[in-house]
């Protein structure tokens, strides 16, 4: 069966230990994991998990019940359609000699992203928004020499 | 009211009220440094302890007590070792959905992640074979912490659920308040069926020609076998059981056809191929069942009636899926089902009952008697004996396979086996834990030579306690089904199965301090069994069986499960 990307969000109870149990439970059954994003909600007790997966719909309908399953997991929805919306950021190490620097401006300006250090032969840059958008400077700047990179990974909700 | 009153209480003393306001009266354990406090609180409560002497013992003797009684077993550890040996028992019992709440002794919070002297992350290691877990961080938390934990274990689809505390907490205290009722606003499980789905079902009922129930252990553990019965009779349909639904439907019945699956019987397995609607209730479809998946019940409509929703098409598409409880389920569509309206059932039946017949005559159960003792012969006879009425638990492999077949169960709690893990070495202690529920009843352990040597030291307590339970050795001095396996698929090379060098068995149950008892020829079957079961002590039967016997029918992993490899 053809596996599709899919995004799940899941407001969780923010205990320990409950991260390892989702995570735990997609090693232990074998499901994959693209990107995953954590982090605390305006209600302390409560964080949401972003988790990026590729999956049959088949599989699909086995990670829900099974994320539902878990007792620490308040409410999980798959993010997708137009009411959605769903960004990423990334930081770019890219190497920046004489020559270059200008182009990596030009870019930068297009993506709308940032410089948030410069060096004398190179800048961080970050960029946010969806991953088409990522992977498209990245793309753009590889050629340059991207010598360090960190994602992450997607945050989404619903309007 | 007692229970609001601000009483000043040790964490000890937390864990005792809670455990009697959950109407504990029995726990199974095995002391240890960390559980000092407790084991000391213990002794000025009522509830009754069984000393193991082993901790798995302890998590097989809750779970067979759990089973017996129909409520929560409770096993009591300490931190390290004493944690780590109960993992085995905690993930049979998971595999089987038996309510079981662990409790186990940590090192003191301070000393959390120093590893310390018996220190061990169990609630790390045990996350992936527990409905749920907990590490308890203060004392205040105690009590909530395990009144969730005993509600956890027992609703929805049970499971075991464990506590890990540290040694200051118990010691520490705190004005103590009885916790209301547990409302897990993540947690609610479905118990009352979609109307609409269960109307799709009488509908399919009303259409079929050629119906089969395939009932699994989800219909013992909501005590709905009456109400399986009733569907059974009233649609007369013909009824096959998982290995952990044996009993949920009387096996006198005529509609009965055996258990499914790789040592099902052949008309079980054949009325499932052949039929055209299977309505399978409180099950998984584990591999064992369903031999290769896309030749299972090809012709049906498959419905199925699980609680827990991930059961639901994990395996197998199903045509109407139901998530509810088994019970209640089986309680509406009984109250749905107009008799009548089925019209002229015994006449609609007749053809598909014939066919069911001829199955049940052209390959039944059997065996050939020889000078040899025959281990199917031996659960037979004491099938006959017990007149069906025994407790019987199981080790694994083909003693559990024979006590299937041939120990008919009319009635649910009555065969207590490892299904889902298959855990050797699980039978003695299941059956100390049955027997501690069931004082009155006649419990006896079908064991192989090896399996019974992996938790042989419950003879010590099973003989301490004066519990009378019998162990049926089916001593082939092989590990009989690894080497079947061996004998049909691995060109009969009998690669380490062969147990040469056991201990003699009735001199050891003499050391126990039980009453040895040894069959070696089939005369001698009839006349062990009368003596041991008379007896009033912990008796161990050991039949020298014929040593290449093996379990069939058979259906090859993953091959159809009606393509049978017959005697």
């Amino acid at each position: 069966m053809a596996e599709e990307k899919h995004v799940l969000t899941m407001l969780v109870d923010n205990k320990p230990g409950v991260l390892s149990r989702v995570v735990g439970l997609f090693s232990g059954r074998g499901f994959n994991i693209d990107s995953l994003c954590v982090a605390e909600t305006i209600d302390p007790h409560i964080s949401r998990i972003t988790i990026v997966t590729r999956a049959s719909a088949l599989e699909m309908e086995q990670i829900e019940k099974q994320l539902n399953k878990l007792i620490n997991v308040i409410k999980l929805r798959t993010v997708s359609g137009p009411k959605s919306v769903q960004r990423e950021m990334a930081l770019i190490y890219v190497m920046a000699k004489n020559g270059q620097r200008s182009e990596i401006l030009r870019i930068v300006d297009i993506f709308r992203g940032k410089i948030i250090d410069v060096g004398n032969e190179h800048f961080i840059i970050e960029v946010t928004g969806n991953e088409e958008k990522i992977s498209a400077i990245i793309n753009l700047l590889k050629p340059l020499g991207i010598k360090k990179l960190a994602k992450t990974g997607i945050v989404a909700l619903f309007r | 009211m007692e229970n609001n009153e601000n009483r000043i209480l040790t964490g000890a003393q937390i864990l005792m009220e809670i455990l009697k306001s959950e109407g504990v009266d029995t726990i199974f354990g095995y002391p240890g440094g960390a559980v000092i406090d407790i084991y000391d609180e213990l002794t000025r409560t009522d509830i009754r302890h069984i000393l193991v002497r082993h901790e798995q013992g302890a998590v097989h003797a809750a779970d067979g007590y759990a089973r017996a009684k129909g409520k929560t077993g409770v096993c009591l550890v300490t931190s390290g070792p004493g944690a780590t040996n109960t993992v085995t028992g905690i993930a049979s019992a998971f595999m089987d959905s038996i309510p079981v709440v662990i409790l186990t002794g940590q090192v003191p919070t301070h000393l959390i992640g120093n590893d310390a002297f018996q220190e061990v992350d169990i609630v790390g290691i045990t996350r992936p074979c527990t409905k749920h877990n907990y590490l308890v961080k203060t004392v205040e938390e105690l009590a909530g912490v395990l009144k969730e934990a005993f509600y956890l274990a027992r609703s929805g689809r049970p499971g075991p659920v464990l506590v890990d505390i540290p040694k200051d907490i118990m010691k520490a205290k705190v004005p103590f308040i009885m916790p209301k009722e547990v409302d897990l606003k993540s947690y609610k499980p479905t118990y009352i069926p979609n109307q609409k789905q269960l109307q799709k079902i009488v509908s399919l009922i009303a259409e079929c020609e050629n119906p089969v129930i395939f009932a699994g252990g989800g219909v013992v553990l909501s005590k709905g076998s009456n109400e399986l019965t009733e569907l059974a009779r009233k649609a007369m349909i013909p009824v096959t059981t998982s290995l952990m639904g044996l009993g949920a439907f009387p096996a006198s019945d005529p509609l009965w056809l055996g258990m499914i699956g790789m040592h099902g019987t052949y008309q079980a397995n054949m009325s499932v191929g052949a039929c055209d609607l299977l309505l399978a209730i409180g099950v998984r479809f584990d591999d064992r069942v369903t031999g290769k998946t896309a030749s299972f019940a090809p012709n049906a409509k498959i419905i199925h009636i699980d609680i827990d929703p991930t059961s639901i098409r994990k395996t197998i598409s199903v045509s109407v899926p139901v998530v509810g409880d088994c019970r209640i389920s089986l309680e509406h569509l009984n109250r749905m089902i107009d008799q009548n309206e089925l019209g002229g059932l015994c006449q609609r039946r007749e053809k598909w009952l014939n066919r069911i017949s001829e199955w049940k005559i052209s390959n039944p159960l059997s065996f050939q008697q020889s000078d040899i003792i025959k281990p199917q012969y031996v659960i037979d006879s004491l099938f006959k004996l017990t007149k069906g009425q025994a407790i019987i638990t199981t080790e694994v492999g083909q003693n559990q396979m024979w006590a299937a077949q041939y120990y008919h169960f009319d009635r649910p709690g009555h065969f207590i086996t490892s299904g889902g893990l298959g855990c050797m070495g699980f039978g003695l202690p299941a059956a100390i834990g049955a027997q501690v529920a069931c004082p009155d009843k006649l419990v006896v352990d079908i064991a192989g030579d090896g399996s019974i040597q992996m938790n042989i030291q419950e003879m010590a307590t099973a003989v301490q306690y004066s519990l009378p339970i019998k162990i049926v050795i089916l001593n082939n001095r092989y590990l009989g089904m690894v080497r079947q396996w061996q004998e049909l698929f691995y060109g009969k090379r009998y690669s380490f199965t062969s147990m040469e060098h056991a201990p003699d068995f009735v001199r050891l149950a003499e050391a126990y301090g039980a009453l040895g008892l040894r069959a070696t020829k089939p005369e001698n079957v009839m006349p062990v069994l009368e003596r041991g079961l008379a007896s009033d002590k912990t008796v161990v039967m050991d039949f020298m069986v014929d040593r290449e016997e093996s379990v069939y029918p058979m259906v090859p992993a993953g091959a159809p499960i009606t393509e049978m490899l017959l005697v």
